[in-house]
Formats: C-alpha cells, sequence, structure tokens
C-alpha cells in the first residue's frame, strides 16, 4: 500500500494507493450502512424472512450503489447543483428499473416474492446517501469501490439476519431442513413483522457490543 | 385477490392497524427512527405524510391507469412515481408558503423529506400490485398515511417516557427502539382478524 498521492489524483483511480482499501473498510463495517448508520432498514426488514430472499436483494443493491455512483462520480462536474438530488433520483431509478426487468426475465418466482421492494431500492437512504456523500466529490473508480463496499456491507447484514430468521422461523437455511420437526418447534413470530425488527435490533446491539469492546482493547494499548 | 371488490372503508380500516405501513411492511423506517425523538415533530411530520399520501395516492393511480398502461410502459412506474412525488411536494410547499404561512413553519421543514420517505412510494406500488380501484387506492393512501402517524406518535412518547429509563450501554440509541417497534408491531397484530385485505 506505498501510497503515491500524485499519481493517485493524475490517474483518478483509488485503487493505486491505500484508499481503495480504507474505503472498502469503511464500507463493509466502519460505517456499515445498517448496524452503524442505520440507514435503508425497510428493506433489511422486509426482505429477510429467507436467506435466498437477502442474498437477492443484497445482490440488488451491490448492483445498483456500484453502478450509480460510477455514473454519478462520472458526472459530477456536468450536474448543476441544484437539480443534484433530481438527476441523483434519475441515475438510481434507471438501474433500479434495469435489475427489476432482469429479475422478472431470469427468476420471476422471487420478483414476485421480493414484491415492491425492489422498486422501493429508489428510495433506500443508503444508495442516495452514497451518491451525496461519495460520488459528487470523488473519482469515478474510488467512487465504484465505495458502492460495491457498501452494498456488500448491507448485503452482509441482510445475510446474517436471513440466516438467522429463516433457521429459527422455519428450522431451514437456503430451503434445506436444518433443525427436523421431530423435536425443533418453528418460532412463526420469526417469520412475521415483530421477530424482524427484534432481530435487527438484537443485531444492531451485537455490533455495538463488539465495537465497544475494540474501542477498549485499542485504548488499552 | 377475490373477485368481490373490497369496500373503501375496510381497507381504511386494514390499513391503519391491521397492515400498518410501518409495523407490518417496514415502510418508513428511517424518518421513523430519526424523527420520533419529540411528540410535536412526530406529529408535524404525521400529518405532512398523511397529506401527500392520499394526493399522491390519487394521482399516480391516475397516471398509471391513464397513461402508463394505455401506452404499455408500466416499467417506468418507479420513475414516473418518484418523479410525481417530488413534484407534488415541490408544489405542496410552494403553495402552503403562499397561502398559509403558519402551516408552512408547521410543516415546512418535513415536507423535503417526504421525497425520500418509502412510505409514499411503496404505497403507490402496492395499490398497483393490488388492482386497487380509485376509491380504494384513496381509502389506502388515507389509511396508510394515519397509520403511519399513529406509530410514529405512539413511538415519540414511548422515547420520551424511555429517557428516564437505562437500558444496557450496547442497547442505547437505535437498537432499543427496534426492540420496542417489535413490540409495538405484536401489539398491532392484535387487531389481525379485525378486517383483511391482501
Amino acid at each position: 500500500m506505498a501510497a503515491n498521492p500524485i499519481a493517485c489524483a493524475s490517474c483518478g483511480s483509488g485503487l493505486c494507493g491505500g484508499k481503495g482499501r480504507e474505503t472498502f473498510y469503511q464500507g463493509t463495517w466502519a460505517n456499515n450502512p445498517i448496524s452503524i448508520q442505520v440507514l435503508g432498514i425497510c428493506s433489511a426488514l422486509a426482505v429477510t424472512t429467507t436467506l435466498a430472499n437477502s442474498l437477492i436483494m443484497g445482490l440488488a443493491l451491490i448492483f445498483v450503489t456500484g453502478m450509480s455512483n460510477l455514473i454519478i462520480s462520472l458526472l459530477r462536474a456536468t450536474i448543476p447543483r441544484k437539480v443534484r438530488m433530481i438527476a441523483e433520483v434519475a441515475v438510481i431509478a434507471t438501474f433500479v428499473i434495469l435489475f427489476d426487468q432482469l429479475l422478472k426475465a431470469f427468476y420471476f418466482s422471487m420478483s414476485e416474492r421480493l414484491g415492491p421492494y425492489v422498486g422501493l431500492i429508489i428510495t433506500n437512504c443508503i444508495v442516495m446517501g452514497r451518491a451525496e456523500a461519495f460520488a459528487l466529490t470523488n473519482p469515478p473508480l474510488l467512487s465504484v469501490v465505495d458502492g460495491l463496499a457498501n452494498g456488500i456491507g448491507y448485503a452482509f447484514v441482510l445475510a446474517i439476519i436471513g440466516t438467522f430468521r429463516e433457521l429459527v422461523g422455519d428450522g431451514k437455511i437456503l430451503g434445506f431442513t436444518v433443525l427436523s420437526e421431530g423435536w425443533y418447534v418453528k418460532n412463526q413470530l420469526m417469520i412475521l413483522a415483530p421477530g424482524a425488527f427484534i432481530a435487527l435490533g438484537f443485531l444492531i446491539a451485537a455490533f455495538n457490543y463488539i465495537n465497544a469492546r475494540g474501542q477498549k482493547a485499542e485504548a488499552k494499548s | 385477490m377475490t373477485e368481490t371488490v373490497t369496500p373503501a372503508w375496510i381497507i381504511l380500516i386494514a390499513s391503519i392497524f391491521t397492515s400498518n405501513i410501518l409495523l407490518a411492511n417496514f415502510l418508513g423506517m428511517c424518518s421513523f427512527l430519526v424523527c420520533s425523538r419529540q411528540i410535536p415533530t412526530a406529529i408535524g411530520l404525521g400529518t405532512a405524510v398523511t397529506f401527500v399520501m392520499t394526493f399522491t395516492a390519487a394521482i399516480n393511480y391516475g397516471i398509471y391507469h391513464g397513461i402508463l398502461v394505455p401506452l404499455h410502459i408500466e416499467h417506468l412506474q418507479f420513475i414516473v412515481f418518484i418523479a410525481v412525488i417530488a413534484a407534488f411536494v415541490q408544489f405542496v410547499e410552494m403553495f402552503v408558503e403562499r397561502f398559509s404561512p403558519p402551516l408552512y413553519y408547521a410543516l415546512g421543514i418535513f415536507l423535503p423529506l417526504i421525497t425520500v420517505n418509502c412510505a409514499i412510494l411503496g404505497a403507490a406500488l402496492f395499490l398497483i400490485l393490488r388492482n386497487y380501484t380509485f376509491w380504494q387506492s384513496v381509502a389506502f393512501g388515507f389509511g396508510g398515511g394515519v397509520g403511519w402517524a399513529l406509530a410514529i406518535i405512539l413511538m415519540a412518547g414511548l422515547r420520551q417516557k424511555m429517557m428516564y429509563s437505562n437500558p444496557p450501554k450496547c442497547f442505547e440509541g437505535v437498537a432499543i427502539v427496534m426492540v420496542i417497534t417489535g413490540v409495538m408491531a405484536m401489539a398491532f397484530m392484535g387487531f389481525a382478524g379485525m378486517v383483511a385485505i391482501s
């Protein structure tokens, strides 16, 4: 990671310095969109009834944040400040429509299960937030890294919640029975709405606990 | 979807209680978490959301069935809906500022927030998915708004009380609010069976 800031600025790429790695770490863990910034949790709650749904939704977000960050970053000098919001929304909506059409064409049953939540990625604060906070002021490649990192951070948290809810609520993982019905009584609450809220609440608390412990260890050393 | 048409008033009741847009469909969580610290703020935002949701539901219904379906461009619904919502919010802001300054000062700061409130777009997408008629859509928009306002005002009341309690350190802030919302959702599930919509 021998940083060479001048070469970095001239080639416009963030990957050549240490910045790419730092951006990735920020997006996936240190500033995780769900557990730390608490953004875009509508879909994190709604689609996590099974792991498969969570993975597809995570994939959708990785695609949309990555691509919209790229385009917005490329256009960042041309978009007038006053209309930047609507321009961002237009770019994001384009990619959401693209993903929605692809999903309808190749995986229709999943598209039906996710229902309106694919379309709601447009108003997902993560995508908008990254465009506004990062892509508007950073070069394209670094913005793509940032978008992908935030998408991965989101997908990662969704996968945890999805696994937990599917396992506890239905005794299955990815549709395969893990906890057999012979002795395990399914906790239907986890599939229903209250279970989603409670699971996410506990997950955020766990992240807080881990981070607090990390900070304590750092302070000691 | 049954063949018999559900009366609008049933949809109204159902969207407030049994399928509350926030507690059952998880929409509008971001502003729910941020703006539920004080009761007056919650009331202001709740009113603004109800107002905008009712009208955008009606407008989006009209545009979808009047323009997008005849032209076979339903796949553009996302971008059209969000544009309608943004334009409507902007229009209301200008209108209220011109004709009712006190109302503008009460609601003004909440209006821009509403454009990115996913409950509004979510309501528009749900009414298309569920094939509602015009009056059903209006009832759904209004009920959804009232249900959302009810949830955020209740939560603001709880959070004001909660200032005097001390949850475990790692639960402070958002985590405990999520758990309480879960309990609230459970309480709202008690309404299930009163009325039902698909």
